[in-house]
This record gives structure tokens, C-alpha cells and sequence, in this order.
């Protein structure tokens, strides 16, 4: 041999990058050839991008290979990857290469802080990298094998190995990879389940394409007459709508009652008549507007009987308590009085803050005991008294201006009214979160206000809208509404 | 306990004459100091040497065997002054530390050791934290070296090399009564290799030898006039009796290449890569061969002006390859070659970068400049590198793509509370001035937490916001770990805030263990330790010092308390320094302890109730709040594929400990009401069970209801 093979691995501190590492090795020598391996792990990389590199050559009788501790750009045979966009960093760290590299990878996500800290929806895009995946190696593996090595009771690494080796990529057989694992000695029942479960997924990749699921009759009749009876009258809207109205229906019966269901689809359809392109986008945000997070809301999701199995499912055990965190404000309090004593109260900070000090605070209930239970149980009982609420008030002003709005553009600016109802979005989260929200709501809506009429409006509203979703401060939004402030107001001086 | 254990490695230590250690390059060290008679070793943890103290302190038994003293130092300086004993006892002594952190606190205990120079052998092996990877400021060893004449071992990164250096520069400290540095990159602490070992040797004159037959010699001490003496013995004899014993034991490597016109002097620990580089250009190959001389520097300081000469002599110009900055290599060839009036071109920085890591790529472009800038016709192979595949548009895509991800907490630290209670705090009282330290309570510099303005070395944060103390208006904040408090924080920032009636704020972030070199253990430990004395508390010590206003804080996850603390330190009418010790142990520690007697008892039968925490995922409104005052790994995004959503919701993932600081958050920040905590029992008994029932049928009897008077669609 003139050259070693060359392996690069990319792990996130924590993912056992190390073993995965130490059997390569540990596999090379017992086949009788030479290995080395490097890292620069450092103990402060928790949590972080992390690259192990490994050479290995078949031995030569007096000679000692000259191994290079680092990787280079273009000379790496296999690239293992940990993690999906940690397979994007190999590509952009330019270790594969068109001409050599088999990249194997697991298509699971870890999420960097970045990605978790947005408003919205600040994920990367996955499909990105499987791109540049395909466009760079010579060969691509690729498949969810944290899901395999949880499966198998083991970690990400062993299934790893069991890629590794059913690529064939290293010139040794199966029974030398499982060899090691027994060898090395720690974990090894679960990793030779792991290993196998890598060594199938190879041959047989997990990623079939699905068949789309059949198109069912989203608004069929569910045996309940009233509900029938709405679910009719959502079938006379536009069909592309049917599989969203059917959702919202759901949600926002289950919110309040089959009357609220019905000024539901009223909302929905006076949208509709003024233009029926948009008739989606209405039924998707005016449920969502319509079903607002109170504390009634709350109660009722924790007390519903598919809640407690659901718990029970994702904590894979027995479940003996459950602890909610609940922090009532005086501002949710009082919205649950009627609009003239709440507004009333309002008037009397004095005696708020004496109530929030005896009402108010963080409150741990454990739901699982029948007193704790029984006082969400209560609240959520509130339902029928919601209709006269303080809340319920304020919301349907708010929401009966937004969709006055939406109907004055619909029929001139079907996009623009599109982008006015999926501003919805931005109300979210409770107490100052919601606050902060409702008002990046209101000054896009203000925005919208002075862009409409222009060609672009629909496309700046939307852009606002990412930007107030990009930060909590909402600093973009700031230096985008300065953008649209700095053209509107030159127009207007011109 | 430090996080890693060498307990199965450290039995290759015991291996005899002729046989085959494989493992890594510390372990490898620590079997050369045991083979070359040391007589005693201390040192400091940090990367990349970390793990260099972790053998050793797994090695403790055979250590003692051999008669060996092994101390965890309080701090570099404590390490560097150890060496004191080999000035005037005939007892070779080795310590560690990072570079050049380290060597920036032991500089004192440098200074002097060579100064009055040594008896026996005296070694200090240096991580050198550089390039990727580091975790501190760049600089390099080698001015420490220069400036306190210290000799400088940067050995060919592999065992055989690095075990030869280790006998050698015990041989060479003797010989020219001259401490040696031997250094070693980050890549080479952690190489995996192999070498052929030698019996392991008691150190011929022992430590109890010498406590009982002290010796003083004045002129060794560092006092005029025999302070003048030792600088001009430094320059008369410790230099040439190096320089001859380097040269006569061919400490430093000649190979021999056809391209005879040309050269390459290399730093040592360069090698692997260089060979790398020339192989990718057809010059070499992987088992050594090389058609360009090399003359590796495994010694680079200090420099063998005839070993130089001979090589440059016939040359048409030689290549200096020399990582960091500045290049104080190339300056000293250059002068050699003027003075020995030789013609031979010297490139180095002008090919080569000034500053930054040499990779194999730098190195190939650096030799492929060496030769286009000189005109010396050479066939190369053409670049294999990624450039082409790199301008692909789906590739070059991923540049707002891939999200950068640089370490931070672990899942359940007890350090993030601190900080979520902190950026709670600065809602309410505005931003402040946070000084920062050294550890892994720095990673809230970084989002999500975004907290702390610099930082000044190990210990020295309340020490840096010293000159803002005082005067009206905001008070400022500082950080400082447990490892900085004891590696000097209690003298240089507390001792100093209280002489200096500082009126600052200092938080002392307490887990119970040098937790980011590696959870060594420290004075405050809790761990009962056999060989160290743990359990002095920080408060005691800080009151000890003299300050009033100090709180203990036994559980950070209390972000309510911790933030009222906080608040109470800011607006406090006491003057005088506001300290607070927030102390809970160290997740990865208390995991590693817990998890397997939690899993023994599981599997024994008794009853055991495992708390993690969870997140409704129809109560979360996707608003990510919870993400900004955590940045738990644990704390990750789903899309739920419900229709009505556009964004992912929070979901706790399976590595959930249940530390509880979610919830904590979600009630102290008033965030929302979708996290809850489930218990999670393992052998219930028949109490658990029988509660279990009862509640079932009541809250299932409401349920019933409940749906009866309100009907819901499925």
C-alpha cells in the first residue's frame, strides 16, 4: 500500500465520537495493520463540533508509517458523520471530495442553540445538505441512526460502526468489526444490536418513499348530528379548504362548543365571499385566533384523558406524579370576569397588586392527585362561562378588526390578504411573551396599512413578518419596518 | 473524580523491558518519566494536558511503588515551584501544564528555577493549546523559553519520538544544569501509537534521602551577587554543555532527499505534516521516504549553529517551517547563515503564513510557494484539494446553512440557572457590566445567555472589574469558577475586593470540581478522597478573607432564589464586596456517580422514582422562550404535523436528568404553563399502586363527566 486509508469523524461533544473511534482502531490492529488516531476533543468542547481523525495502513515488515495528525481537504476516504449537519460541516470543511470519499452519516437532528432560539421556525433546512451530500461524495449513506441505536438500547456510534462496515469500505469483515465490539468490552450487548441494525440499514435503506397516504373524505359525517351539520356547511366552502376547515372545525368545538364551530365557518365564509382564493389561509388563522391560549385553554388540555396517556407514552415508564408549572398573573384573572367588573378592577391597582400577592405566583399542582386535578378540572369547567369574559372581549375586538382588514384587501390583493391573515403567527406564548407578540402584530398590521395599494405590499408584509419572527426584541423587525418606513415616506415627500 | 478513568490503561505503566505499549501520546509520557528514574511529578489540569493528570493520578499506586511523589498542584505556579527540588538534590522531577496559560502563571517559579539551574533533571511538559481545537489565547512557548533560557523540546509527534525526548531532556537538563520544556501540540497529547517500552527505574536518590541530608548552597539562591553569577554560567557554560550534548546525541534529525539543492528546517513537532504535504505533492511517501533534506528541529531551542551550517551549506534555499508567531526561528537562521557568509536563500513567514496553525493544506500551499518563489524547478503532483467540489452551488449553499455550533452547558448543568437568573435580573435592573473568568461558566458569553464582557485569566474576574468598582450608578458583576477561586481567586479577586472595600458583586459558581478540565477534584470538593484533603467550603474561606455580605446558594436550580439573591446583591444598601457562592454539583459528575447505583437498585427490585420533565405540546404556542433562558441540549424542536402550526414546538428529548430547570424557568419568568414533570417509578410498591388506583378512578370518573355534558370531536 502507498497510502493509508483515511477517516474522518464529526461528532457533537457527548455523542461517543471517542469509541467509535477507539474500535476503527483497535479493528485495524487486530486485522494486523498499523493505526493512528487524533482528536482535539479538549474537555471544554461539551456540547460542540468535534473532529477525530483516524489513519490506517496494512503493515510493512521494518518500515513505520508516517501518519498525518490532521485531515486534508481532498485526501479523505470516509467521512462519518454523527450528525446531519455536522455531515454539512465535513462537506464545507472541504473532506469530501467527489473523487474519494464515502460519507456516511446519520440523518438525525441535534439542534444548535441558534436554531432553538428563534420565535419561529429557525431549524436549518436538512434537504440542503442532502444535496451538497449528493453533489461532493463519491458515495452517500445516510439514514436516522439515532432511531436505530435507540432501538437497539444503544448509542449512535455503534450503529456507526455497523454503516461502516456494511459500506465495505474497509477491507475487513463483518465478524473482525463485531470482534471488536466484544473486545473493547463496555456496553456490548447493546452495541452488537446497534452494529447490526447499521449493518441492515446499508444494504436496505430505511428511506423508502412512502406511499401518499390515500385522500380520505375529510369532511365525512362523524355520527354526531350538530357536528354533521357543520362539517356539511364547510363542505359548500372551496375544496382546497376542506382538509383545513376540518381541522380548524375540530379544534375550536373541542375549544368551546358546536355555536362556536359555527361562528367559525361564518368568519371563514364572509372571507371567502369577497374572494375565494384565500379561503385556506382563513380557515387555517382564524382557528388558530379563534381557539386564544387562556386559562380555561390550559386547564382543559391538562385534564383530558388523551393527555394523561400521552404522558405515560412519552416517559416510557410508570408514571406516578405529575407536577405542572403553572404561574397565575392578576392580568388572567381578571380576564375571566365579565368586561364591565374587570375593566373596573383595572382601575384599582391597589387592589390588584393585594390580590396577586394572596392569588398570584408560581404554583406547582400535581395533576396526578385528585385535589390538584380537581382544580384545573374547575377551571377548565369555565368553558361555558367564557363567552362573557373580559378576554373573550378584547380577543374578538382585536379579531374582528383584523378580519375587517383582510376583507377591505381581499378582493383588490388576494396576496396581500393571505399575508394579513397568516400574521396571526405572530401571537403567541403567554403573559409578556403573547404582550411582546401582540404588539409585533400590531406594528406589522400598521405597516401593512401604509403599504397597501403597492404591487410589493404582500411580499414586504411577509418579509416583516419573518423578520419579527427572526429575535425576541424584535431588532429585525425594527430595521425592517425602518426599511419600509425610509420608500413609504419618500413616496409620500415625492 | 475526574470525569475520565485510565484505571485499565495506567496497567501498561507496569509493562518490562521489549514489550509493545499501544495507547495514547500522555500515556505514553508518563511510562517514559517511570522508565528515565523521576523521582517526583506535579502539575496543573487543563487541554490538552488534562488527561496527562488524570493517568497520573490513576497511576498513584504505581507511583508509589517506585517510590514516586505525585502532587495535584493549587495552581502552575505551585507545579513550577515543585521543581525547586531538583536544584540542589541529584532527583530528576517532571510537572505539566497547558501553555501558555500555564507558563503565563508558573513565569515566577520559571524565572527563578533556571536561574539558579539544576542537579537533577528537571522537566516541564507543556500542552501547547494551538491551533484548532484551543481554547485560549495564541502565543507560543518558545518566548518563555528564550526569555528565562529554558530548553525547548518540540519532539516528531509520535510515541517513539516523544518517549526518546523525555529520556534525553532529562539527560540534557543534567548535562547543562538547565531546565528543559518539552512541548507537546494538542494532537500529539491525544495520538494513539505504539512504542517498544524499557524496565521502569526507582529513582536512584530518593526523596527520603534528601529530607534527611538537606544541602544549602547560597549561590544558588536567587540574591545578588549570585543572581549576576548565574546569568553570566548561562551564557558560559549551561549553553555550550547543551548545544554539545544535543549535537553529540543527535537529538535533532537529518533525512536525507535527491533534491539536494533544496531543504526544509522543521520545527519537530511539524513533521507528520510536512511529510503529509510533500507526499501530496509526489515528494514523499507514507513509510518516510522524502526527495526534499530534512533537518528536524526536535530541539528549537536552543539552535546548533554547525548542525545548521552543514545543512544549508550546499544548499540553493532551504524552507523554514515554524508555526506561531513571531518567527523567532527564522530570525535566528537567518543571522547564522549571515554570519557564516552563506548564500543559501531562507524562506519561511514569506511563504508561509505569519500566524495561525499549520495544516497540511497551509503546508502544501507554503512548499509549492517555496519552490515557485525560488525558481527551483521541480515536477509536483497537482493539488488534491477540495476547491472545485467547494464552488458547487449546493455546497457553497451550506454556508447559511449549517449553524455553528461551539460548546456550552450540558445537559442539566447547575451553571445555567445562574445564568437564566441573571438575564431574569437584567430584565428588571437593566444591563450591567459582568465580568467573566475562566471555565465552563464562560460559555454564557455565547447565546443563549449572550452574558459577560471579558475575561483575564483564571481566577482573576472580580480582579478585573477592580477599576470600576465604586462611585455612583450600577454596580458590576463578576464571575468566577470553583477551579479559579482556588487556583488564585481568593487572593487575587476576593482578598483584593475586601482590602480595597470593592462594593462589586461576585458570584462563585460552585459544582464541586475543576469541571471543564476534566472534574478533577479541589479543596471544596465533597467527594471523600483517599489521597487528598476535600470539604473546606468556599464561604468559610471567603469569610476567612473578610468579607460580610456572602450567600450560600446549596441549589442553583432555585432560579426564583437565585435571582432574588442576585437582585438583593445589586441593590443591597451594605457596602464592601457582595459575594455569592451558587454550589450544585456538576451534572456529568452526578451522573456518572448515580446513574449505575440507580440502575443496580432498578435491577435489584427496590423502589426507585427517576424524575424528567416533559413539555404539552398542545399548551407550547412555539414562541421558543424557554430556549432563550436555557439552551438545555435536552430542550430540542419538533414539528408536531398538525395543520393549524407553522412553527416547531419545545420537546424534551430522552437525555432529560430531570434537574428541574424548565420548570424552574417557565414559573420564576412566568413563561408559559406547558412544561410538567413526571416521576417515573421503577418497582412500585403496593402503596404506589394502590394510590395509583384510587386516583385513576376518581380522575377518570370526572373525565366521564366531563365528556358527557361536553361533546369533542375525535
Amino acid at each position: 500500500m502507498d497510502r493509508p486509508i483515511t477517516i474522518a469523524v464529526l461528532a457533537i461533544g457527548g455523542q461517543g465520537g471517542g469509541v467509535l473511534v477507539d474500535w476503527i482502531v483497535a479493528l485495524a490492529e487486530r486485522e494486523g495493520w498499523r493505526a493512528q488516531s487524533t482528536s482535539v476533543p479538549g474537555v471544554a468542547q461539551r456540547t460542540g463540533a468535534t473532529i477525530y481523525y483516524v489513519e490506517a495502513i496494512e503493515a510493512a515488515p521494518g518500515q513505520a508509517p508516517v501518519f498525518s495528525a490532521m485531515a486534508a481537504p481532498g485526501d479523505v476516504d470516509i467521512v462519518i458523520a454523527a450528525e446531519w449537519m455536522e455531515a454539512g460541516r465535513a462537506i464545507q470543511r472541504g473532506l469530501v471530495t467527489p473523487d474519494r470519499t464515502t460519507l456516511i452519516a446519520s440523518t438525525h437532528r441535534t439542534f444548535a442553540v441558534s436554531e432553538k432560539e428563534a420565535p419561529g421556525d429557525g431549524m436549518a433546512d436538512s434537504g440542503a445538505v442532502t444535496a451538497a451530500a449528493r453533489a461532493a461524495s463519491r458515495r452517500f449513506v445516510a439514514f436516522d441512526m439515532a432511531a436505530l441505536a435507540e432501538q437497539a438500547g444503544s448509542v449512535v456510534s455503534s450503529v456507526l460502526f455497523g454503516a461502516l462496515c456494511g459500506t465495505g469500505v474497509l477491507p475487513f469483515g463483518r465478524q473482525s468489526f463485531e470482534a471488536t465490539i466484544t473486545e473493547a468490552g463496555v456496553g456490548v450487548q447493546g452495541s452488537l444490536r446497534g452494529f447490526a441494525l447499521g449493518f441492515g440499514a446499508v444494504s436496505a435503506p430505511t428511506e423508502a418513499s412512502r406511499p401518499p397516504p390515500a385522500p380520505t373524505a375529510v369532511l365525512a359525517p362523524v355520527g354526531h348530528p350538530p357536528y354533521d351539520a357543520l362539517l356539511a356547511r364547510a363542505a359548500a366552502l372551496p375544496s382546497d379548504a376542506h382538509e383545513m376547515l376540518a381541522e380548524g372545525l375540530r379544534h375550536v368545538v373541542a375549544y368551546q362548543d358546536i355555536a362556536y364551530g359555527a361562528q367559525y365557518l361564518d368568519a371563514v365564509k364572509t372571507i371567502v365571499d369577497t374572494q375565494d382564493t384565500i379561503a385556506e389561509v382563513a380557515a387555517k388563522y382564524v382557528a388558530r385566533a379563534m381557539v386564544y391560549d387562556d386559562v380555561i385553554r390550559v386547564a382543559d388540555l391538562k385534564t383530558r384523558p388523551s393527555r394523561a396517556a400521552r404522558v405515560q407514552r412519552e416517559m416510557a415508564g410508570q408514571v406516578i406524579a405529575v407536577t405542572e408549572f403553572m404561574h397565575p398573573r392578576m392580568e388572567e384573572l381578571l380576564g375571566l370576569l365579565t368586561p364591565t367588573l374587570g375593566t373596573a378592577m383595572e382601575q384599582r391597582p391597589r387592589l390588584i397588586a393585594m390580590l396577586g400577592r394572596v392569588l398570584c405566583g408560581p404554583r406547582r399542582i400535581r395533576t396526578d392527585t385528585v385535589f390538584g386535578f380537581l382544580m384545573l378540572y374547575v377551571a377548565a369547567g369555565l368553558r361555558g362561562w367564557r363567552r362573557r369574559t373580559l378576554r373573550h372581549a378584547r380577543e374578538w375586538v382585536r379579531i374582528d378588526a383584523w378580519l375587517a382588514t383582510v376583507r377591505a384587501v381581499a378582493a383588490d390583493d388576494p396576496a396581500l390578504a393571505a399575508e394579513l391573515l397568516a400574521n396571526q403567527r405572530l401571537i403567541k406564548g403567554y403573559s409578556e411573551t403573547h404582550a411582546r407578540g401582540l404588539d409585533k402584530f400590531t406594528r406589522v398590521m400598521a405597516a401593512a396599512e401604509q403599504l397597501r395599494g403597492r404591487p410589493d405590499a404582500a411580499g414586504w408584509v411577509h418579509r416583516l413578518r419573518e423578520a419579527a419572527l427572526k429575535d425576541e426584541q424584535g431588532l429585525a423587525l425594527e430595521q425592517a419596518l425602518r426599511t419600509v418606513d425610509s420608500f413609504v415616506n419618500e413616496r409620500t415627500a415625492a | 473524580m475526574a470525569e475520565r478513568s485510565f484505571a485499565r490503561e495506567v496497567q501498561q505503566l507496569r509493562l518490562g523491558a521489549g514489550a509493545e505499549f499501544r495507547g495514547e501520546g500522555i500515556l505514553a509520557i508518563t511510562k517514559a518519566l517511570l522508565e528515565n528514574g523521576v523521582g517526583y511529578v506535579a502539575g496543573y489540569q487543563g487541554a490538552p494536558i488534562s488527561h496527562l493528570m488524570d493517568v497520573l493520578a490513576d497511576a498513584s499506586d504505581i507511583l508509589s511503588e517506585l517510590g514516586v511523589h505525585f502532587e495535584s498542584s493549587a495552581n502552575e505556579a505551585a507545579a513550577a515551584a515543585t521543581l525547586a527540588t531538583s536544584v540542589m538534590y541529584p532527583i530528576r522531577g517532571a510537572v505539566t501544564f497547558k501553555s501558555t496559560a500555564g507558563t503565563n502563571v508558573a513565569s515566577d517559579a520559571l524565572s527563578n528555577l533556571s536561574s539558579s539551574g539544576v542537579t537533577g533533571g528537571a522537566m516541564i511538559i507543556l500542552g501547547e493549546d494551538y491551533g484548532e481545537g484551543s481554547s485560549i489565547m495564541q502565543e507560543r512557548s518558545h518566548a518563555f523559553a528564550m526569555k528565562s533560557q529554558i530548553w525547548l523540546l518540540d519532539p516528531r509527534p509520535n510515541l517513539p519520538s516523544i518517549v526518546r525526548m523525555v529520556e534525553h531532556g532529562f539527560a540534557l537538563s543534567e548535562a547543562s544544569s538547565t531546565p528543559v520544556m518539552l512541548e507537546v501540540r494538542i494532537r500529539a497529547c491525544h495520538v494513539h501509537g505504539s512504542f517498544i517500552t524499557k524496565d521502569n527505574r526507582a529513582p536512584p536518590f530518593s526523596l527520603t534521602q534528601a529530607r534527611n541530608a538537606p544541602v544549602r548552597d547560597t549561590s544558588r539562591i536567587v540574591l545578588p551577587p549570585a543572581s549576576f553569577a548565574h546569568e553570566r554560567d548561562k551564557i558560559a557554560r549551561r549553553w555550550p554543555a547543551a548545544v554539545e550534548y544535543i549535537q553529540k546525541h543527535g537529538l535533532n534529525e537529518f533525512f536525507d532527499g535527491d533534491l539536494s539543492d533544496v531543504g526544509i528546517i522543521l520545527q519537530g513537532g511539524m513533521y507528520n505534516g510536512v511529510m503529509r504535504a510533500l507526499m501530496r505533492m509526489g515528494l514523499a511517501d507514507v513509510w518516510g521516504g522524502t526527495r526534499v533534506p530534512l533537518y528536524v528541529l526536535n530541539v528549537t531551542y536552543p539552535l546548533v549553529d554547525p548542525e545548521v551550517v552543514r545543512f544549508c551549506a550546499d544548499k540553493r534555499a532551504v524552507l523554514v517551517v515554524e508555526e506561531g508567531q513571531p518567527d523567532f526561528l527564522e530570525q535566528a537562521l537567518s543571522r547564522t547563515l549571515r554570519e557564516a557568509d552563506l548564500p543559501t536563500r531562507l524562506l519561511g513567514k514569506r511563504v508561509l503564513p505569519m500566524a495561525g496553525e499549520y495544516t497540511v493544506a497551509v503546508l502544501e500551499e507554503g512548499v509549492r510557494g517555496f519552490f515557485s518563489t525560488t525558481g527551483i524547478a521541480v515536477e509536483l503532483t497537482p493539488r488534491a484539494n477540495a476547491a472545485a467540489v467547494l464552488d458547487e452551488e449546493p455546497v457553497r449553499a451550506l454556508a447559511s446553512v449549517v449553524p455553528a455550533r461551539p460548546p456550552g452547558f450540558c445537559t442539566g448543568c447547575p451553571e445555567r440557572p445562574i445564568f437564566s437568573a441573571m438575564k431574569l435580573v437584567e430584565k428588571e435592573l437593566g444591563s450591567h457590566h459582568i465580568a467573566a473568568d475562566i471555565g465552563c461558566h464562560l460559555f454564557s458569553i455565547l447565546p443563549p445567555f449572550n452574558v459577560g464582557a471579558t475575561t483575564m485569566g483564571y481566577g482573576l474576574g472580580p480582579a478585573s472589574a477592580s477599576a470600576l468598582n465604586g462611585g455612583e450608578g450600577k454596580r458590576v458583576i463578576s464571575f468566577m469558577g470553583d477551579g479559579g477561586f482556588w487556583h488564585n481567586g481568593l487572593n487575587s479577586s476576593i482578598g483584593n475586593a475586601v482590602y480595597n472595600k470593592s462594593d462589586n458583586v461576585t458570584v462563585i459558581v460552585d459544582n464541586h470540581y475543576s469541571a471543564a478540565t476534566g472534574g478533577q477534584d479541589l479543596l471544596s470538593s465533597r467527594a471523600v478522597s483517599r489521597r487528598r484533603s476535600t470539604g473546606h467550603a468556599i464561604a468559610r474561606a471567603v469569610r476567612g478573607v473578610g468579607a460580610g455580605w456572602v450567600r450560600q446558594i446549596d441549589r442553583t436550580y432555585d432560579v426564583a432564589r437565585m435571582r432574588d439573591t442576585l437582585r438583593q446583591a445589586l441593590t443591597t444598601a451594605v457596602r464592601g464586596p457582595k459575594v455569592i457562592v451558587a454550589s450544585s454539583e456538576c451534572m456529568l459528575n452526578r451522573q456518572r456517580r448515580e446513574k449505575p447505583l440507580m440502575q443496580a437498585a432498578a435491577n435489584a427490585g427496590k423502589r426507585v422514582v427517576r424524575p424528567r420533565f416533559g413539555v404539552d405540546q398542545d399548551v407550547c404556542t412555539g414562541d421558543h422562550a424557554c430556549m432563550r433562558l436555557s439552551g438545555c441540549p435536552s430542550l430540542s424542536l419538533k414539528h408536531t404535523g398538525e395543520k393549524l402550526r407553522d412553527d416547531p414546538v419545545a420537546v424534551v428529548d430522552n437525555s432529560c436528568v430531570g434537574c428541574g430547570h424548565c420548570g424552574e424557568v417557565a414559573n420564576a419568568a412566568v413563561l408559559c404553563p406547558s412544561f410538567y414533570r413526571a416521576d417515573i417509578i421503577e418497582n412500585p410498591g403496593w402503596k404506589d399502586r394502590f394510590l395509583l388506583r384510587v386516583r385513576g378512578a376518581v380522575i377518570g370518573a370526572l373525565q366521564k363527566r366531563r365528556a358527557a355534558r361536553h361533546w369533542m370531536p375525535a
